[in-house]
């Protein structure tokens, strides 16, 4: 099996401030299945898109060769044409239609324009069959579940004659039924000829199932592992995925901690769109005064629906369990009990979430404490401008003046936009969702200071990340979160790259 | 105030890569551009004026014509100021038309029919305006039905209800204080000036207006005054000046003209009381802010811990009460209330709102960008029936310019957008 079908060489994407991919290569010989593994951000998912044009040729440095020709896409359907298809993570059929519908979207079975139903159903059924799939081609795609809806993707590129199947985290959403049936169908392809690339972050699926795998941290090609030949395990790995030094990237700081401020027992939410599925399941955890916690795990562990649950029940349903703020039990049913109780969320969106991008940047900061600006419902605006401004100077926000429009501060900028909205709250528990995403480094070092001091001013801070540099750069304690579970707790001292992913890559106990 | 000092020291780690490059030219630039997505309407609105004086040699602006472009556009103009709320907040409500019709009649009813004393009726009638915008806040805030739906099923429902309560025939005429309201104007006391180029003014009304220039003078000069108090940037004395100059002018020849005719129709008194109002509410009351928010980024403003559905039902409860006062001067200028009564309104409402400013995607918008809008559509309607136009040319100016005045918004936006990425 030395036959090379796919050679990735060289490959550099670049956007406005940001390296992607740094001189990566990718060898994938025919008929395997080949795992890429990294931490979120490493490059992964960027590398697909240049593979599958969905980046176009001109957009990056590097040669792709596919069955030794090579290879300039310029849309997704050059990359379709040569059999090439990605099914992403976020599943792409449309709830509306049927399965044979979606199968053949695009691609309609038809005859001068008008499309030929029998054939459909017919060629539909037999790509079900293929795919272990028993519904009818009829079924509507929003009746079944993710795991089916995946196999019908899967049936989707079968119709495009796939030669090269790239699945992102194919089996984040599934349980472990619906993961052990993809995976044997994967198996199935091999057979056949089909060669598979699986982003994973369930590193024992891949250690299952994958001939090799190609690890990648922070845009660049670290190994490539044969995995039958190499013995590979978990753990090894977890050591390429993280093996890196941490460079002065973070702020010293001394923390002062206090008594506990807040306290999550046995907290439990279901999935408002997925009915029955558990998101967070029986979640404890607790911060105290001027303490940086650190809340880590991998894309879909239920972090982001963990928090955004507390704060007000902003996400999710069917949600149990306590709150305890100060040591009593509150009930935190709205955002505004949530911030009236001193509690503050930014969200890991900012764009979407977090500010009004066609206001100015003083009507983003009080839009949560406006109250505290007006009396008898009359807003001074020359107060809130000198509060804004006063942001603008502590928070060195680089915009002429609060008068600038949020929509086109950088990064960075809106980032402070948020943290000072939530600042004039009063709150003394923020939890910050991705606090530095899409942030230059500069500009997280200032935000890491930022954090540093809300802590010393007596707040718990509580900073969700994917990057566990950053964790354990600024954080006195982390949780790991793993499938919706709250699998550890390390402290500074305890914590290190492979005891963290360890955790985080952990998997329910049968 | 709030933790402003400890955070000086992130200002400090990163102060040296704040030097950003300084292109005067290119904040002029944008500056002016923000000024003219801004003020647009207002320099439409003087072209449009400017070319009808021209095309009707000069009656425009006469004054009794002046007079009833006002009176003649009142309850659009009212019904401009509840839908621009509606559009910043992201609704729309196509019922308005209809709500003018019912309430109209309601009012016909008990002031025709049932001799029920006018003050009572009229408080009462906008109470029914106000739990038919209750009924429909209730479907879009609390339900979640789109706006579109409920007030397009709305539109359907309260001229149906129209129709039940006149018994599907004009009721009139009303009392002669709710006429009056409509049509009248306000009686001269200190009788006229009688000189020179203002002859036959009113000294009264002359008054009233110098007043209002002179409030909003003050009023202005305060604003400016406390922001520079504050350290804020602003404006330049003489562009300050010559802005208040060109309001002052233009406020006073209105005034001289109407007074000249038969002084200040009391309709509009009623709806510059409401324009103030509004102005205010949306400037500077949380209420009016929290409208901006919702229409701007609506997650955000959900996880801002703002009141999303309790703000988006008043406002429906505020735009049932807006409507029932346009329909009681409606019914009261034709001094009957009918079935057709309001027929389109609603769509004059929506077109003065867009061409005001609004954004389609919401968040965006301003009350006396809605009544220019509305007084611009009125002034093509006038102007163009001065020179005889056919009916299916006003149609097709005022179709073009609504087309206009959103493109010109598109536009501007995608440069801004552009200039940003």
């Amino acid at each position: 099996m030395t036959d090379v079908v796919l050679q990735m060489r060289e490959i550099t994407k670049t956007f406005p401030g940001v390296t992607a991919l740094k001189d990566v290569n990718l060898t994938v010989r025919r008929g395997e299945i080949h795992a890429i593994c990294g931490e979120n951000g490493a490059g992964k998912s960027t590398l697909m898109k240049v593979l599958s044009g969905v980046y176009p040729h001109g957009s990056y440095t590097g040669e792709i060769s596919f069955d030794g020709q090579p290879c300039r896409f310029s849309g997704i359907r050059d990359s379709e044409h040569l059999g090439i298809v990605i099914i992403h993570q976020e599943l792409a059929l449309c709830p509306n239609l049927s399965i044979a519908e979606n199968i053949f979207l695009g691609n309609e079975r038809a005859s001068a324009g008008v499309v030929d139903w029998n054939r459909t159903h017919a060629e539909a059924a037999r790509l079900l069959e293929r795919v272990g799939l028993r519904e009818n081609p009829a079924t509507l795609a929003m009746d079944l579940g993710v795991g089916k809806q995946q196999l019908v993707e899967i049936a989707k590129a079968l119709s495009k004659r796939v030669r090269l199947l790239i699945l992102d985290e194919p089996t984040a959403a599934l349980n472990d039924e619906d993961s052990a049936h993809l995976l044997d169908l994967l198996r199935g392809l091999r057979e056949q000829g089909i060669t598979c690339v699986i982003i994973s972050h369930k590193l024992n699926e891949i250690e299952a199932i994958a001939d090799a795998t190609t690890i990648l941290r922070d845009g660049r090609t670290i190994e490539t592992l044969d995995m039958k030949n190499d013995h590979v395990t978990e753990d090894r790995i977890i050591s390429g995925m993280v093996g890196r030094d941490l460079e002065h990237r973070f702020p010293d700081h001394e923390p002062h901690i206090g008594e506990e401020v807040l306290r999550i027992e046995d907290w439990t939410v279901h999935s408002p769109t997925q009915h029955g599925r558990i998101v967070v399941s029986g979640a404890n955890l607790s911060l105290r005064r001027g303490e940086i916690v650190g809340l880590a795990g991998l894309m879909g562990a239920g972090r982001t629906e963990l928090a955004m649950s507390v704060f007000g029940r902003s996400y999710g349903i069917g949600i149990s369990g306590r709150v305890y703020k100060d040591g009593r039990e509150v009930h935190l049913k709205t955002v505004r009990d949530a911030i009236r109780h001193g509690i503050a969320y930014a969200t890991e969106d900012r764009k979407r979430y977090g500010l009004n991008l066609i206001e100015d940047i003083k009507r983003n900061v009080s839009a949560a404490a406006l109250g505290k600006l007006a009396s008898g419902g009359w807003v001074h605006d020359n107060e809130e401008y000198r509060v804004a401004d006063g942001y603008r100077a502590s928070m060195n926000i680089k915009a002429p003046s609060v008068s600038a429009v949020t929509g086109k501060l950088s990064g960075g900028n809106q980032q402070k936009v948020v943290l000072s909205k939530w600042l004039f709250t009063d709150a003394d528990v923020l939890i910050l969702d991705e606090p530095t995403r899409g942030i230059d480094v500069g500009a997280k070092y200032e935000i890491y200071s930022i954090i540093n001091q809300m802590a010393d001013q007596g707040k718990a801070v509580l900073v969700i990340s994917s990057e566990l540099p950053e964790l354990l750069g600024i954080c006195d304690r982390v949780y790991a979160m793993s499938a919706g579970r709250i699998t550890g707790q390390l402290t500074r001292a305890e914590a290190t790259p492979e005891r963290l992913m360890q955790y985080m890559t952990k998997v329910k106990e049968q | 105030m709030t933790g402003v000092g400890p955070y000086a020291a992130a200002a400090t780690a990163a102060a040296d890569r704040s030097a950003e490059p300084a292109a005067a030219t290119r904040q002029g630039g944008r500056l002016f551009s923000a000024n003219l997505r801004q003020n647009g309407i207002y320099i439409a609105f003087a072209l449009i004026i400017v070319l009808f004086s021209i095309l009707t040699g000069g009656d425009l602006l006469a004054p009794q014509n002046v007079s009833n472009l006002v009176v003649q556009n009142s309850y659009i103009l009212i019904l401009a100021i509840g839908m621009i709320l509606i559009i910043i907040a992201g609704h729309i409500d196509l019922s308005a038309g209809s709500v003018v019709a019912v309430t109209g009649a309601v009012s016909a009813v008990l002031m025709v029919n049932n001799d029920v004393p006018w003050p009572l009726a009229i408080l009462i009638t906008l109470v029914c305006g106000g739990l038919i915008g209750a009924w429909q806040g209730y479907w879009i805030a609390y339900f979640g039905i789109p706006a579109f739906i409920v007030t397009l099923a709305g539109m359907l429902i309260f001229r149906a209800l129209t129709l039940a309560v006149l018994g599907n025939q004009g009721i009139g005429p009303f009392p002669v204080e709710v006429s009056r309201i409509a049509n009248g104007f306000m009686p001269t006391y200190l009788g006229n000036i009688g000189l020179g180029p203002l002859d036959g003014a009113d000294l009264f009304t002359l008054l009233i207006g110098l007043l209002f220039v002179a409030g909003i003078v003050v009023t202005q000069w305060r604003t400016r005054a406390g922001r520079a108090r504050y350290g804020q940037v602003v404006e330049p004395v003489g562009l300050f000046a010559a802005k208040l100059i060109v309001a002052g002018v233009v406020v006073m020849t209105v005034i001289v003209q109407l007074a000249r005719f038969k002084n200040l129709p009391w309709v509009l008194v009623l709806l510059a009381a409401l324009v103030l109002a509004y102005s205010l509410l949306t400037d500077r009351v949380v209420f009016g802010r929290h409208i901006y928010a919702i229409g701007g980024n609506l997650n955000a403003a959900n996880l801002s811990g703002i009141k999303v559905k309790s703000v988006t039902f008043w406002l429906f409860v505020n735009m049932g009460v807006l409507a029932a006062i346009a329909g009681m001067v409606f019914a009261g200028r034709l001094n009957q209330a009918g079935p057709t009564a309001g027929t389109g309104f609603e769509l004059d409402a929506i077109a003065a709102a867009f061409i005001g400013g609004a954004a389609v995607q919401g968040g965006v918008g301003r009350v006396t960008g809605a009544i220019t809008g509305g007084l611009l559509m009125g002034v093509i309607n006038n102007g163009m029936s001065l020179i005889g136009a056919p009916t299916e040319q006003v149609m097709l100016f005022k179709g073009l310019v609504l087309l206009a005045a959103v493109a010109f918004d598109v536009y501007t936006k995608r440069r801004a957008g552009a200039a940003a990425g």
